[in-house]
Formats: structure tokens, sequence, C-alpha cells
């Protein structure tokens, strides 16, 4: 080797050395890079990571609570749940859902009817991650499914419970119905920061009870820590904790009586609310037609759910809560207790009843031909004396009426434990301003005072407001607040709120006046327009008879039952309570188009009132004395009402 | 008993110990590793034991090796190297979406994992053999040597073994001197080309990349590996959530955990504590690999030796990179951890090779 060689060969290994040195140093700063890397993951977000981490381990798997039942006063189950297979899709994980569902209905049954609702519910519960394509499968369809079941990723069978109304349509407006959770219940349970319990729920109260105590009967929802791979199957269970069932309500409603009430209404409209005036336990409460809440359950199917909606007879309307009706002559022995209160008249001051009463040059017939003759306070109630009260509301004015009867509750929510309450309609001057817009309607005319007497006019009460009204007269004057729900039970703890009855005022009336009244409505069955009704009742009680114009009669024409198209007749009604000594239920009833309150609705308070009083079975301990026969039968037919 | 003792003392004494112990503990950590990972599925690791009994035995002949020798081979094994590629671009099995194999009689090789020790030899000869005055027109024909590969290993497409082909080649350039003029020139005209580059870039490769900047972009698709991986990572800690008890792992949320991720599982159950010891490991093996490459007695076994070593370094930090998020998912395996015959096989030559030239220093100089 030469020296040039020598050295340059030595140059080299210097330059070499060098180089090695450089990318050494780049070795050393790019593990020094990755340990800092290591060191900020490992150390400074290490509680970000361990989060995520966990996250992803852990997920948490809700379980739905057993919806609370619904028993009636005397512990006959009115809403329960069953157990029962339901095929469900998840939507999201399934292409096309149609081809889907047409290659499993080659192995289960899936109706047109199946298909609709499906249709219906993707629109209404686009959150929901599965829905059902049937429900209640049998065990061979479960089966046979299970054996087809790797060929539909995203369907599966699941078991579920169901909600049932044993009773179908009996009550079916008082229970209401539950149903899916649409993505605007959603948005309510979000807003009341209730997310959390419903996660798992599919159904919620939709009307009547199940909605008005949603709270109460869904319970608490539990949860189940489950360990989960990537794929999501779960590996095993860490911890759980149980669902709390949701509370039992028992009512104080008697569903036996609610039977007989609903039998004896037939195929009529109508409604009916009876009350325990002592307590305001509501016994009975009737909207006619019902519908069947068994058929919202699994989400209703298009058919049903236009059937029920366009029918002209309104069967989801629930009339007695918001149904509004003037109540006619029912309204008379109250303005006799306002006349008598307000020193406007004695019992014993008579009138002469011509037949009508004129008033600014309009004749207000009464609908007695001819009228009554001489009546007093006592005739004016027992035989309905329109003229009476043509009168006496002239003679009152209508501040003075409004302001009286207001306290009963007429034209106020009553307060029940149902919502979607209609307030209704106690007209006043004031009632009058804000109602209507322009200036000539909203001024009071002297002459709408007169028919507000006889309960017409602007007058417009929901059945429930007549019941507490009439309520409150059986119980002296003390209104208490109506309830459905007597006790919610936890059936866990055996805890249980009992509803106190809650009175809401005390009206001070004179105790002879209340009496006068009283007798005087006992004398309406006894020898008055319910007389033929009440005709050998085992029990003495009070009632009044009314008949409500739907359509505005012109002054002297003569209404004509038969005329006059069926939904245009007017609405028989009657408000009774019993026993008259010491009154144990108080009810009113409206039955649609059905002419005279003596002659459809009457009966059906008899019928009910019966039964209640007289059944051994019912509540009624103590059975009332058997009341003389009275010889003093009437014909209710020639009397006006 | 002093005869099984000589002879185990004949075996050995090729083989650097530094290097072997380096190499048995990492061998020992990816063992253990392995089979936390593949718990349900043992077999795995017993594979990769055989695959490590074939790959020292390798390393043990390659070790005998006088670099002499190597030197014979390096254009024959070039040559042969690039028609397989070329026969594997034109008659190659497609696996997973990439032609890489090569069907043979018994089997298929895979020619680019062939490159990755061809590759460096290859330059090494050709500088070696120009070594009195290496000129620029050399440094040109190397880059083509280097540049005809690497694109046809890309082409297949498998981005990882190409780049760790050109790193290979491009160490051996560097090393031998390749002025930094034109090294920067390189550089600033590489970065100029970049868009052009991406504009060439398969889709699944551009995705990677723009993944890499933000997983969560995709957080169920391409960036999914990223973001499970960087979490295994993070909720290891400091000092790791113990041998077999990672949750990410067993809960199969980590990707590829017995090949390219296998540190996530190693991080996740072995903590920074564990990033550290095995940083170090490879520390020691990059600085035994270049000690060994500065004393070596020729300009051929110096490139060589400094190149396999930093080889070995690109394996680990692109590995350790990508799976904590910091540089852009390539198949590029845990060197001595992931599981894998044909990469072990390629880096105990390596090492073998690296042996033979600590081995033979004096034998050439005197």
């Amino acid at each position: 080797m030469s020296y040039a060689e020598l050295k340059n060969t030595e140059r080299e290994i210097y330059r070499f050395q060098m180089r090695v040195g450089f990318l050494g140093v780049l070795v050393l700063a790019a593990f020094g890079l990755l340990l800092a890397r290591f060191a900020y993951l490992q150390v400074v977000q290490y509680g970000y990571y361990h989060t995520k981490a966990e996250d992803n381990r852990i997920s948490i798997v809700p379980i739905s609570p057993n919806r609370g039942n619904i028993v009636d006063r005397n512990g006959v189950v009115l809403a329960r749940n069953y157990s029962a297979y339901t095929l469900e899709v998840a939507p999201g994980k399934v292409g096309d859902l149609e081809a889907t569902i047409n290659e499993i209905a080659a192995i289960i049954e899936i109706r047109p009817s199946d298909r609709n609702r499906l249709r219906r519910m993707l629109l209404e519960a686009k959150g929901a991650e599965t829905l059902p394509i049937r429900t209640r499968l049998s065990d061979e369809e479960v089966a046979r499914f299970a054996a087809n079941r790797y060929r539909f990723p995203g369907v599966d069978i699941k078991a579920r419970l169901f909600r049932q109304y044993p009773h179908g349509e009996l009550a079916s407006h008082v229970l209401g119905y539950i149903g899916r959770i649409s993505d605007r219940d959603l948005e309510a349970i979000e807003a009341e920061g209730l997310a959390a319990n419903y996660k798992g729920t599919d159904h919620l109260g939709k009307t009547g009870l199940e909605q008005s105590y949603e709270r109460e009967l869904h319970g608490t929802t539990g949860y189940e820590q489950v360990e989960v791979d990537a794929a999501g199957r779960g590996v095993r269970t860490l911890s759980r904790t149980a669902p709390s069932p949701g509370n039992k309500l028992v009512l104080t409603l008697d569903i036996k009586l609610q039977e007989v009430a609903e039998a004896a209404f037939g195929d009529r409209r109508g409604a009916l609310v009876a009350i325990e005036p002592a307590t305001g336990s509501v016994l009975a409460f009737i909207s006619k037609p019902g519908f069947d809440p068994n058929l919202f359950v699994d989400g209703i199917d298009p058919a049903n759910w236009e059937q029920l909606n366009t029918s002209a007879d309104r069967p989801l309307n629930n009339r007695a809560l918001t149904g509004v009706y003037p109540p006619g002559s029912t309204f008379k022995p109250y303005l006799a207790l306002a006349a008598l209160e307000s020193g406007k008249r004695t019992p014993a001051q008579t009138i002469n009843d011509p037949g009508y009463f004129m008033f600014g040059g309009h004749r207000f017939r009464d609908s007695k031909k001819g009228g009554h003759g001489t009546v007093d306070m006592y005739k004016s109630i027992v035989k309905s004396s329109d003229t009476y009260y043509y009168m006496l509301a002239n003679d009152m004015g209508i501040e003075s009426i409004a302001r009286f009867l207001a306290p009963f509750g007429f034209g106020a929510p009553t307060g029940i434990d149902l919502k979607g309450e209609a307030a209704g309609v106690l007209p006043s001057p004031a009632w009058k301003m804000k109602r209507f817009r322009r200036p000539e309607q909203q001024k009071w005319y002297a002459g709408e005072t007169i028919s507000v007497g006889i309960g017409q006019g602007y007058n417009a009460y929901t059945p429930l407001q007549l019941a507490v009204a009439v309520a409150t007269l059986a119980n002296n004057g003390v209104m208490v607040r109506p309830h459905i729900v007597n006790t919610i039970e936890n059936e866990k703890t055996g805890a249980r709120t009992t509803v106190e009855p809650q009175p809401i005022r005390t009206i001070p009336l004179k105790p002879q006046h209340i009496e006068f009244v009283k007798r005087a409505m006992v004398g309406v069955n006894r020898e008055g327009t319910g007389a033929r009704a009440f005709a050998r009742a085992e029990y003495v009680s009070g009632g009044k008879t009314g008949t409500a114009q739907v359509i505005g009669m012109k002054q002297g024409e003569t209404y004509s039952a038969s005329r006059v198209q069926e939904r245009l007749r007017d609405h028989a009604l009657f408000i009774a309570f019993a026993p008259a000594e010491s009154p144990r239920i108080a009810l009113a009833v409206v039955v649609e188009n059905s002419g005279f309150g003596a002659v459809a609705a009457a009966p059906i308070a008899r019928k009910v009132l019966d039964y209640y009083l007289l059944e051994p079975r019912s509540a009624a301990a103590e059975k009332p004395a058997p009341v003389p026969p009275d010889d003093h039968e009437h014909d209710p037919d020639d009397e006006s009402d | 008993m002093r005869a099984t003792e000589r002879l185990l003392e004949r075996v050995a004494a090729p083989l650097d110990r530094a290097l072997l112990w380096i190499v048995l503990g990492l061998l020992a950590l990816g063992l253990l590793t392995l089979y936390s990972a593949n718990v349900e599925a043992p077999a795995r690791v017993s594979a990769q034991a055989a695959n490590i009994g074939l790959a020292l035995a390798v390393m043990w002949v390659a070790a005998q090796m006088p670099p002499q020798q190597l030197m014979r081979w390096a254009l024959p094994a070039y040559v042969v190297g690039v028609l397989l590629l070329v026969a594997v671009a034109l008659f190659g099995d497609v696996r997973n979406g990439a032609r890489r194999w090569l069907p043979i009689g018994i089997g298929s090789v895979q020619p680019s994992e062939v490159m990755k020790i061809a590759m460096p030899l290859m330059l090494a000869w050709y500088f070696h053999k120009h070594e009195a005055a290496l000129r620029l027109r050399d440094y040109a024909l190397a880059a083509l040597l280097l540049a005809a590969p690497t694109l046809l290993i890309a082409r297949q497409p498998d981005l990882g073994t190409s780049l760790l082909v050109a790193a290979a080649g491009f160490y051996v350039i560097f090393l031998a001197g390749l002025p930094w003029k034109i090294l920067f020139g390189f550089g600033l005209a590489g970065a100029a080309s970049l868009p052009l580059i991406w504009s060439v870039m398969h889709d699944y490769q551009r995705r990677r990349i723009l993944t890499l900047l933000d997983p969560t972009e995709d957080p169920l698709g391409a960036g999914y590996h990223i973001i499970q991986s960087t979490i295994a990572v993070g909720s290891g800690g400091i000092a790791g959530k113990g041998w077999l008890k990672g949750t990410q792992t067993h809960l199969e949320f980590i990707p590829e955990r017995s090949t390219d991720f296998i540190f996530a599982v190693f991080s996740e159950e072995f903590g920074l504590i564990g990033n550290l010891l095995l940083l170090v490991l490879y520390l020691a093996l990059v600085m035994r690999g270049l000690m060994i490459a500065v004393n070596a007695p020729t300009f051929f076994a110096r490139l060589l030796a400094g190149a396999i070593t930093l080889t070995f370094f690109t394996y680990a930090f692109v590995n350790m990179g990508m799976v904590s998020g910091i540089l852009p998912v390539v198949g590029v395996p845990l060197p001595f951890v992931s599981y894998g015959g044909t990469a072990l096989v390629t880096l105990f030559l390596g090492v073998g090779i690296l042996m033979s030239i600590n081995g033979h220093r004096t034998l050439v100089q005197t």
C-alpha cells in the first residue's frame, strides 16, 4: 500500500467515522423523540387514555324496569305486563329492509299490518335502535327463525314485556295506553333530564293514567356493566344494579261499577263520572265509545289508527275529561241556591209561569207548553220550570251568577289526576271580553243572561265538572279534589302512598239553603222529572234532569226530535247523589243526542246507583233503610225538563 | 462434559457475545408479548419459536462466512433479486390486494425481503470497487441501482419494505461519502416533488397519511388502528397493566397485534418502563453495530455493517413511531419482536453478517 493510498484510506476512515457519528446522533435524537412521545402518552395523557381504554372495555347495558300494574279499588288488575317474543330489526344494520322482510316472510308470517306498522315507526322514531317486525311470536315461529337466523344479520328475537289491558275497552279512557317513544317524546324526556332513566325503555304512557302517572309507573332503570370485546360481544358482567320496578297504582275506581255504567250506555255516546263526595274518589269514569288500548301497545297499525281517528263517534276523545256540554236544567239547583244565598228569592216566593218569559221584545219559551202555573222554588226544581229561572237570572244579573257559581268549580279545571282536562266556560262579561276580539262581540247583552239561567247560552262544562259540582253540593259545600289513584304502592319495599282527600274549598253556604235544595232534588226523583227512572228505588236519592240544546232554536220554534238530524238532537243530562241523608256517591251523566234527560240519562244513573248502593259485593257496607213506596208517582212524560 | 462444553464453545466462537445477548433479549421480550397477544392460539408462539430456530441457524452460517465471500455474492444476489421482483410484478400472487409473493414449487417467497440484504450488499460492493476515486457519477449510478428495486417494491404495493430497502441503500450511499451539497440538493428537490409523489400515490397510501394527521377523521376506518394502538400505549401508563392483563389486547381492540402492532401490546402491558428497556436494547444493538462498522477492516465491510445496523434502527423507529401515532402506518414489523418467519430470517442474516464482519476483522488485516 502506498503512502498516498494509506493517507487516502485514513481520510476515508475519518470521514466514515464522522458520518457514523452523525447518524449515531440522529439515532439518539430519534429514540429521544420516541421516548418523549411515550412519556407524553403514558405519563402526561395517561388519565385520558386510561379512561378511553375503560370506555372501550366496559359497556353500560341498561336493564329496563317492569312497568307498574294498575288495579282497581278491589285489586282487579286493569293493566299488567306479560312476556312475549318479538322479532326485531336494527334498521341501521340492515341494507335493504324491504328485501329482508320479504325473505323473513317466507319463514314466518308477516301480515300487511305488520309491514305498515313498521313503516310508520320508521318515520316516527328514527332514533330507535331496534323496531319490531312481528310481535307475539309462537314457540314454533321462534324455533323456525332461530334456525335461519344466520341469514339475517341485524334481525333478532327478543323477549320483551308487553303491556296488556285485560278488560279491553272498559275504562280505556281512564287507563289510557302506552306506545313507543317517539322522537318528540324523547325530546321531552331529555328536557326533563330523565334521559338516563329511559335508556333501554321503548314505551311510555301516551294518554290517561299511563301518561299522567308515567313517572310512578316507569320505575328506575338498572344497569349492567359488561366487559365487551372489539366486536361488541359481552365477555363478562362486571357489576349489576338491579332495576326497581315501577309502582303499582291502586285506583279509586270500581271496575264492576264501571262495567255496569258502560253497559247502561249501550251503543250511545256520552260520559259519566261518579264521585264519592267526602273523599273525591272517582268511582266510575266513563267516556263512550271507548277503544281497545291493547291496539296501541306494540304500535297501532295504520288501518286501525285511521279508523279510530276518523270515526264520527270520536272514540279516542275522552268526553268526561275534555268534552264540554251545556248543563241544561241540571244548572237550576245551583241557581236556586244562588238565589237563596243572595237573598233574591225565598223558597216560598212564587211566580206565575205562563209558558214563556218576555224580555226586550223576545219571547223566551218554556219547554212546557202553557207553563207550570204558579211556581215556587221547590216546584221550579222538581218540575223544572224554565220561566222561573229566566226571571231569576234576569233579577240576579250575570255578574252575580258567575260569582256565585264559580266556587262550585264551573268553568275551571277540577285538578283531577289526569292530564289534558278542559276548563269549560262559566260565562261572564269578563270572560266574553277575553274570549272575543271585536268590540261588538265583546259586549255582554242582557238577553244572554236569560239563557244562562237555564244552563244554555255560553255555558259549557265537562261531565267531570258537573260531577264535582254535584258532589260539592252533596258534601254541603265542601269541594274535594277528585282523584282516580288512591294508593301508589312500591311492591318491592311495600311502601305505600295513599292519596288523602284534598279539600279545595268550603263554600260558605247556609245549611238550611243546602238542605232546601237537596230536598228539592230528592223531590225530583220522588215526584218530579226523575220519578219514573227512580220508581221503587230502595234508597232515597236526589237528582236533576237536563236537556241541552245542540243547535240554537228560534224562540217560538218547536223542537221535534224526528225532524232534527241525529247528531243535532239534544243531549240528555242527569246529575244525582245518594243516599240523600249522607251521600256516598254523586254523579253526572251526559248522553249525547238522546233527547230528554229524564228518558235517556236518568235510567243510567239509576243503574249505577243501584249497583253501587245495593250490590252486596260493592263497598257499600250499610244498606240504606228501605224507603216506603212512594204513591206520589208522576208520569215524567208530561213533565218538562 | 468437557466435550460438550468445547462443542458449545466452538459453535459460539464466531458469534459476537454482545450482539447475541441483545438479540436474545429482544427475542425473549418478543415471545412473551406474542404469547400474550395469542393466548387463545398458542400455536403461534411455537411457530415463532421454530422461526427463531431457523433464523439463528441462518445467523450462525452467515457469521462463519468471510466478508470476501459475501462480496462475491453481492452482484449475483442483487441481479437475482431484481429479476425475482420483475417476476413478481408479472406472475406474483395477489394477497390482501398486494402482489408480493412469488410461487415456487414448495411454497412462495417474498423477493422484496431478499432485497433488504441484497441492496446494501450490492451498493457496498460497488463503492468498495470504486473506492479509490469516487466520483459523482458513481453516486448517480448507485442511486439508480437503489431506485429500480425500490420502485418495483413500492408498486406491489409494499410501502414498508420499499422504505426499508431504500433506507438500507441510502445509508450505504451516505456512509460512502455522498457530498452534503448533493444531499441537501436532493432533499430540497424531494420536498419540492412531494405534490408529485402525492399524485402518484395509491388511495390507501394517501389515506394513511391523512389518517395520521387526524385519526379521528375516520375513527372506524383507517383511523381505527392508530386510535386503538395509541389508547393501548397511553393506557399502559408508567408500569403497564401487567403481562396478559392488557385490556386493549385481550378484548381484541388492537388489530395486527402479533405483527405490525405488537408494540402496542408490549407497551400496554409493560408501560413506560418496558418501553425504556426496549429502547435501550435497540440502542445497544445500534451502538454495537456501529462500533463493528467503525472497526471493520474494509470499505465494503464498513459500509455493509453500517447500513445493516441503521436498517435495524429504521425498523424499530418507524414501527414504534407508527404504533404510537407519530408516523404514518406503513407495514414495518418491530425487529426481533413481531411475528413472521421471513422478516426474522432476513434480520438474523443481517446480524450474522455483522458478526462475520466483526469476527473476520483481524484475519484480513494481517
